[in-house]
């Protein structure tokens, strides 16, 4: 275990969560937490429903039955507004990164200051200057390094584009940080550099949920680790407590039932 | 802080760095309607300088088309930006000629401008909430409204035109000046500037972009895209009620026709502007320009002497032409 015991609070639980689409149910009953200074992966096959479940705690689904709670207050998610404002931040495998915007406005978009005080800000008038310059904190914070912050994000390599939504979910996840295959596709070198990210948030005692295909970085940064299976979770696991092996096994099926 | 973000340096690094910046963002594209603009105003001086083309009254004339157009291109670059279209926007006008002459008689100028702009805003709103609630791509319901408007505005006056007796009103729209400069080219000016500003500096002009660029990451990322594809709806039909009232104030009319065959004028301004047709990148001055080059293609195809007949093909064929050039030049970029 990488923190201290007084990290190790819940910041969010989930029970009873089930959601399907039409005939297909793509979660049934599954239960999970993530805690403070922790990071928690969640591994299965293509269809798991991962990607559902991180949707579900984001708001972007709604699901039809099960609680959530956030530092044990029974929330609902109606919306990913309403899940940013409760400082959950995600990165979607998509990564919702906005082309014709630069990097600022994206590191920005949705939480934009503006200036002009109350008249301003109703109107939404854009402070790109203050923007322009706590995007270069953010960034040198993060060792994310974008050769200009004023190009359009479809100007960018896709590693970038990666750092910059990675960087968006660190910079304003304040307690839960869903990380939905964030190094995919990535090079070596930036892989390594996503790690240090969410060591780093792991670090500043964010709760981390990180969806991966790749045993080795399980086993680099994560705490426990939750399988599903067909919209069931079959194992929830110290990282500590398994091989690979074992972890491969639970995700094709050929072992079950570890829950502790 | 990292070395490798690029701070303000010396002026020539900057320019160079500003025009790798175009290259890789956007090439050149947004620079080709201006260069389209000087092309045809030179084609025209030379082989119509002896039929009046560059003559004051001429150059004014065209500043005097292109006012409405340009007013309707504007709001169509926030309706197309978001990824919508609104084909219902030359009914708009021609409606809202009418609303304006209607209630300018009894209630002074402003009153008939404003009725113009309210009547312009619901029916975006009818539009947009259609759109976004049944779930009717906005190009099918604009339609329908299209013909709705059309409807409205023939029965409301018994295709007659409604005359405008406001001085106050065929001063400040229409036939007025702000000593030499023509209060519709004032108006163009003013509407072009505000629509550049929202679009660059509010936050909502920037959300219109982000949902016309990928309206599910816009919406991941918590921005409500329904009111803002809703807004934008409405952007686009106020826009063309104050067309509208432009038009009613340069011909001291209200007419259920006026204004009624520009949509596809209006939409080529906008596309040979740099706007995508489908969401995702916009420019307002690009959509002002573009209407002066539609307004210059019109008036000098009437100098050619071409039948009002030939005229429709002729534009037609040039519409598809500049629409096609600049779409593919949008995928190369």
């Amino acid at each position: 275990m990488t923190s201290a015991a007084t990290a190790d609070r819940a910041a969010l639980e989930v029970s009873g969560l089930s959601k399907s689409f039409k005939a297909v149910q793509a979660l049934d009953d599954v239960a999970m937490d993530l805690r403070y200074g922790r990071v928690t992966a969640l591994l299965g096959d293509n269809g798991a429903g991962k990607s559902t479940l991180v949707k579900c705690i984001s708001g972007v689904y709604s699901p039809d039955s099960g609680v959530m709670r956030i530092n044990g207050a029974e929330r609902s998610v109606p919306s990913p507004e309403v899940a940013r404002s409760l400082g959950i931040e995600t990165v979607h495998q998509t990564l919702a990164v906005i082309d014709p915007l630069d990097v600022v406005e994206n590191l920005f978009l949705n939480r934009e200051h503006t200036r002009g005080g109350r008249i301003g800000a109703w109107l939404g008038v854009l402070d790109k200057k203050r923007m322009r310059s706590e995007s270069r904190e953010i960034l040198g914070r993060l060792d994310i390094r974008i050769p200009s912050l004023r190009r359009s994000m479809s100007a960018l390599s896709g590693g970038q584009r990666q750092a910059v939504a990675i960087g968006r979910a660190a910079a304003w996840g304040q307690q839960i940080v869903l990380l939905d295959e964030p190094a995919a596709a990535l090079g070596v070198e930036q892989a390594a550099r996503v790690l240090d990210l969410i060591r780093s948030l792991r670090d500043a005692g964010v709760a981390v949920l990180l969806i991966t295909h790749n045993m080795d970085r399980v086993t680099e940064v994560c705490d426990r680790a939750v399988v599903l299976r067909q919209g069931r979770k079959i194992a929830d696991v110290d990282v500590g407590s398994v091989t690979k092996d074992d972890l491969v096994a639970y995700i094709t099926g050929a072992r079950t039932g570890d829950l502790e | 802080m990292t070395g490798d973000i690029a701070a303000g340096g010396p002026l020539p690094a900057a320019a160079r760095q500003w025009l790798a910046r175009r290259r890789q963002d956007a090439g050149l594209r947004p620079y080709v309607v201006y260069i389209a603009a000087a092309l045809i105003f030179g084609l025209f001086a030379v082989i119509l300088r002896d039929d009046g083309f560059l003559t004051a009254s001429n150059l004014l004339n065209i500043g005097r088309q292109a006012a409405p157009i340009a007013v309707m291109a504007v709001g169509m670059t926030f309706a197309l930006a978001s990824a919508e279209i609104d084909l219902s926007v030359g009914s708009v006008t021609a409606l809202s000629s009418l609303v304006a002459a209607e209630m300018v008689g009894d209630y002074g100028f402003a009153a008939g401008a404003a009725a113009a702009l309210a009547v312009g805003a619901v029916i975006g709103l009818v539009n947009g909430v259609i759109t976004v609630k049944v779930r009717i791509p906005s190009f099918l319901v604009t339609l329908g409204m299209l013909g709705i408007v059309s409807g409205i505005a023939r029965n409301m006056n018994n295709l007659q035109s409604l005359p405008i007796r406001n001085d106050a009103f065929l001063a400040v729209f229409g036939a007025g000046s702000l000593g030499p400069v023509s209060s519709l080219l004032i108006w163009t000016v003013v509407v072009g500037l505000a629509g550049h500003l929202v679009l660059h500096q509010l936050r909502w002009g920037r959300h219109v972009l982000s949902v016309g660029a990928d309206r599910s990451a816009a919406a991941a990322l918590g921005i409500n895209t329904a009111r803002i594809r809703i807004t934008a709806l409405m952007t686009s039909a106020a826009a063309a009620s104050f067309a509208g009232v432009l038009l009613a104030g340069r011909l001291a009319i209200g007419r259920h026709d006026l204004g009624e065959n520009l949509l596809l004028t209006v939409i080529a301004a906008v596309v040979i502007g740099g706007t995508n047709l489908f969401g995702g990148r916009a420019s307002v001055a690009g959509a002002v320009v573009g209407s002066v080059v539609m307004a210059m293609l019109n008036n000098g195809l009437i100098l050619m002497g071409l039948r009002v007949a030939d005229q429709l093909i002729a534009r037609g064929v040039i519409i598809i032409l500049a629409v096609a050039l600049s779409m593919r030049e949008q995928k190369e970029a």
